[in-house]
């Protein structure tokens, strides 16, 4: 496992009011050359869980209990300036608004080419050629020409390859995508999934891909890890998880697809709202309040995440379903 | 090039609107002959006078009679004392300079790092520290905090002198009385264009990289940072000059500051006239390096830069 | 006659450029845009960013004036109206768009919030709680600010807004994206529930392909400020014509494991809008592209009930 994130829990200080935990107890891992794909709404916790892992977190928030496994090596564990250390080696980070990450003032090759030298501690002139054969290797067209250029000269998509190009540069063990094709074209979209895995399949990494998106997850991830309100509640294999959901809130998200309800007709819906993350039931489930199959013992305790389903009432599995859930297994912490 | 030309034809059109408006708001303030010679002269002096500085022509001639001896380098005669206007302005113009200079390069030295270290310590008891003291500094008026330091220095110390400009000792105060309201707006500029800058996803980026805290701040925020202090900077050139006038006179230091009260007093034309171009000129020339400090920090402003191809 | 038809709509931008040396120089956001909606229908508009579609929701509305063509809506002229005449057609025509939290006026309540057409329009103000529970909200929350709601409330709030004043055409430019999925499933259930209610009529824009096939009953595709394909929802989504439409389609990610995409998508990067290629402007990206293409627009052709704009598909189709 490249990656192995144990209970994993998220505190946030405020100026104002008590501390808010985005992240209650989360767990999975990530294999190197697959993906995990962490889906939820917004609100469900799955950006800080990244932030957490990446150590990126905002001033006020720490990592507050768990472990945080890269390589046989808890994160959470070590001094500040090793866990430094190791995630400057082998964790990357590539994040939604690449304009926006992207320093405006510096050339797309002078970034690059920051990322080579931190990493690997190459010579400066060493760096830039560096930086040039990895935008090339993301595809970007003329990259010795474009090296040159600056990202507002770049469309989001060929801002989003430089930012790949930047992430796994020096060869991380694993890549972090935060909703890194949002707010892309459908067909930019698909370009960038497609190199996102080819990378990771070329390169040996692990890859944790954030996504609201059930599609991405059906069509780029191998395991997926559902978040709702600061928790995992369900972790599968994809076409596990897309054959036969178990928890209510994933066979609701499922449901509420435009692509799987018959055209013209009704959409299935979650009724409700996400809850807030410091407007949480005191007790029980958080899902409860939506959740159709909620009964009694939901509303007073919060289930724990049991084989692969955090859920008092999971929806049972169709009787001539036989899914292997052997392969789960092997996700879980 | 051609922005350059650009540039320098409307700072031509920018001076020449400046001396017209001079020329013309002087010479509706009244009769300089009044000032300048003793209330008790004979009608036949005073015409004599008015002939001599040219002030009996309509007012379109004198205008066109200044220009054109503008043109030639010629700033006309201080009705005070008979000397060249340029000359007399000249010869005051590296006391100015000196004291703007070190006052700007006092409140660039102290600001600017303040401004940097509360942006980065936010919420913290230094950043709190720097606030406050940057409301004192630049709430305070200048010539009540130069009377205070004189009050401080000279008169219950004795260490510093409290006028005139011999030597370094006697540009301290009034130095520092310039400089310190300056710094305080730098601090306060700095730190809000540090605090917005720091919380923009690519500084999140660099910390994904691996960069550290000073790299972050010199390589990847600062150069943001600068862009609207830059700009800034540009402007206070004008306002800078403008305390000036005041500092100089409370602090009796022999700048043009000093020169441009006493020829306003006595409404010496030539000399108002001259010191009001020169300013103006310092000021295009201020606005014109900032545009260049911009375009070069810049590249989305940069000049020539490829449009943005997609 | 249909109830809303738009014929030839141009409309350019002028792209200001920095540096001196170069001209300021336009680009055809609508370029020759013509279109029929039928009263109680839904036309989705589809495309992907600088194709277009806003502009045209704008245009159609008069938010924008067009440099050319002409829109009618029930036989009536729309476009260049006097204002007494334009203000009586605005009531009939409502305007939604994506970002709910900036569309509402922070300071205001739902109820005043909604109650603003009202008054613009001197009616009645009786309507408020009705309208909020039609659109699905409890009538309490009239008397609430927009920080104290929801983003999925916001947005009935904003379509609340829109329907006070009981219009016929609803224009809604990308009003579900910046929703939760289970959200929007709500809001796209409550627009198809008020069209079936009050025969509401749709301008549906969106990059989402899944959410047009949802509600739209004919769907039109644009590209670089033209449609390049127009065609009722089912045939449109079963055999696109237009290699562009069916990139498209492709590249969708369809929430199945088992259609996982196996070909690349084959596509160059979009071209600049204000430098757009010759002949028909998909032909750099197209993987079929002939020389023809190169050279010569398509022109929009009848098929049947669609209209596709690509010089690959024959008569006979």
């Amino acid at each position: 496992m490249v990656l192995r994130i144990t209970s994993l829990e998220v505190t946030i200080d405020r100026k104002k009011g008590s501390p808010v935990l985005p992240v209650r107890g989360v767990s999975f891992a990530v294999e190197a050359g697959q993906t995990l794909a962490l889906v939820g709404e917004s609100g469900c916790g799955k950006s800080m869980t990244c932030l957490a892992i990446a150590g990126l977190l905002p001033r006020r928030g720490c990592v507050s209990a768990g472990r945080v496994v890269l390589d046989g090596a808890d994160l959470a564990a070590l001094p500040t300036a090793e866990a430094a250390k190791l995630r400057r080696r082998h964790v990357a980070s590539v994040f939604q608004d690449a304009t926006g990450g992207l320093n405006p003032v510096r050339s797309i090759g002078w970034q690059v080419a920051e990322a080579v030298r931190l990493r690997q501690g190459a010579t400066r002139a060493e760096a830039g050629r560096e930086a040039v054969r990895l935008l090339g290797r993301v595809g970007l067209p003329n990259p010795e020409l474009r090296a040159k250029e600056f990202p507002h000269q770049f469309s989001g998509g060929m801002n989003q390859r430089a930012m790949i190009a930047l992430a796994v540069a020096g060869n991380p063990r694993l890549l972090v995508a935060d909703e890194a094709t949002t707010a892309l074209d459908v067909t930019v979209q698909a370009q960038i999934i497609d190199l996102i895995a080819d990378l990771r399949d070329s390169l040996g990494m692990a890859v944790l891909f954030v996504t609201h998106d059930l599609g991405l997850v059906a069509q780029s991830a191998d395991h997926v890890a559902v978040m709702y309100a600061g928790r995992v509640v369900e972790t599968a294999k994809v076409s596990d998880l897309f054959a036969a959901p178990r928890h209510p809130y994933a066979n609701g998200l499922l449901k509420a697809l435009p692509h799987l309800a018959p055209a013209g007709g009704r959409m299935a819906t979650i009724e409700g709202t996400v809850p807030a993350i410091d407007a949480l039931p005191p007790a029980g489930c958080a899902f409860a309040a939506r959740c159709n199959r909620a009964s009694e013992a939901c509303r007073t305790s919060d289930p724990e995440l049991r084989g692969n389903v955090a859920c008092h009432n999971p929806v049972p599995l169709p009787v001539n379903q036989t899914v292997n859930r052997y392969e789960n297994e092997k996700i879980m912490a | 090039m051609f922005w350059f030309l650009t540039k320098s034809l409307r700072a031509v059109i920018t001076l020449l609107l400046v001396v017209t408006f001079v020329f013309f708001v002087l010479r509706l303030s009244g009769d300089p002959t009044y000032m300048l010679l003793p209330d008790d002269i004979d009608e036949a002096t005073r015409t004599f006078y008015r002939q001599l500085w040219g002030l009996d022509k309509p007012i379109f001639v004198q205008y066109l009679n200044y220009l054109g001896a503008l043109l030639q380098g010629d700033f006309g005669i201080s009705f005070r004392n008979n000397q060249d206007a340029f000359q007399l302005v000249w010869d005051r113009v590296p006391k100015t300079a000196l004291l703007t200079g070190t006052s700007l390069v006092i409140s660039l030295v102290i600001g600017i790092p303040l401004g940097i270290v509360a942006a980065l310590y936010r919420d913290s008891w230094i950043d709190r520290a720097v606030m406050a003291a940057s409301v004192f500094g630049f709430s305070m008026p200048n010539f009540f905090l130069g009377i205070l330091l004189i009050l401080i220095f000279s008169l219950n110390l004795r260490v510093l002198p409290s006028s005139g400009s011999g030597t370094w000792r006697h540009l301290i105060m009034p130095a520092s009385t310039l400089g310190i309201s300056f710094a305080a707006q730098f601090a306060r500029y700095t730190r809000s264009s540090m605090i917005d800058v720091l919380n923009k996803s690519y500084m999140r980026t660099a910390q994904s990289k691996g960069a550290g805290t000073a790299r972050r701040v010199n390589l990847h925020a600062l150069p943001n940072a600068a862009i609207p202090v830059i700009t800034i900077l540009g402007l206070k050139v004008g306002e800078l000059l403008g305390g000036a006038v005041i500092t100089e006179t409370v602090f009796a230091w022999p700048g043009l500051g000093r020169l441009l009260t006493s020829a306003v007093a006595s409404r010496d034309l030539a000399v108002v006239q001259c010191i009001m171009i020169l300013l103006a000129i310092t000021m295009v020339v201020a606005n014109m390096l900032t545009d260049l400090t911009y375009g070069w920090l810049d590249p989305r402003v940069r000049v020539g830069a490829k449009a943005g191809s997609r | 006659m249909s109830y809303l038809e738009a014929t030839d709509l141009v409309r350019s931008y002028e792209q200001s450029s920095r540096g001196l040396f170069r001209k300021p120089h336009k680009f055809r956001a609508l370029d020759g845009v013509s279109l029929k909606l039928e009263k109680g229908t839904t036309l989705g508009i589809v495309g992907e960013s600088g194709c277009g579609k806003s502009t045209l929701a704008r245009v159609l509305l008069g938010l924008l004036d067009a440099d050319g063509g002409c829109v009618t809506l029930n036989g009536q002229p729309t476009l260049n109206l006097p204002d007494t005449q334009w203000r009586a057609l605005r009531r009939s025509m409502q305007l939604v768009y994506q970002d709910a939290g900036g569309a509402l006026d922070p300071r205001l309540r739902v109820r005043d919030q909604i109650e603003e057409p009202l008054h613009i329009h001197n009616l009645p103000l009786d309507a408020v709680e009705r309208i909020l529970v039609s659109v699905g909200l409890f009538s309490a929350l009239a008397d609430r600010y927009p920080h104290e709601l929801s983003g999925g409330q916001l947005q009935r709030v904003v379509i609340a807004r829109a329907l006070v004043l009981d219009p016929e055409l609803l224009v809604l430019d990308e009003p579900v994206s910046a929703l939760d999925v289970s959200i929007q499933a709500q809001i796209v259930n409550l627009l198809m529930d008020l069209q079936r209610d009050r025969g509401l009529t749709y301008l549906f824009v969106s990059h989402d392909l899944g959410v047009v096939r949802q509600i739209s009953t004919r769907v039109a595709v644009m590209y670089l400020g033209r449609i390049v394909e127009e065609a009722p929802r089912a045939a449109l989504f079963a055999n696109p014509l237009h290699p562009y439409t069916r990139i498209l389609i492709d590249a969708v990610p369809k929430p199945d494991p088992s259609l996982r995409r196996t070909t690349r998508i084959e596509i160059g990067a979009p071209p600049n809008p204000a430098d757009p290629p010759s002949g028909c402007s998909f032909h750099p990206r197209c993987p079929l592209a002939t020389a023809r293409c190169t050279v010569e627009p398509p022109a929009l052709r009848d098929f049947g009930d669609r209209r596709v704009a690509c010089h690959l598909i024959k008569e006979t189709v």
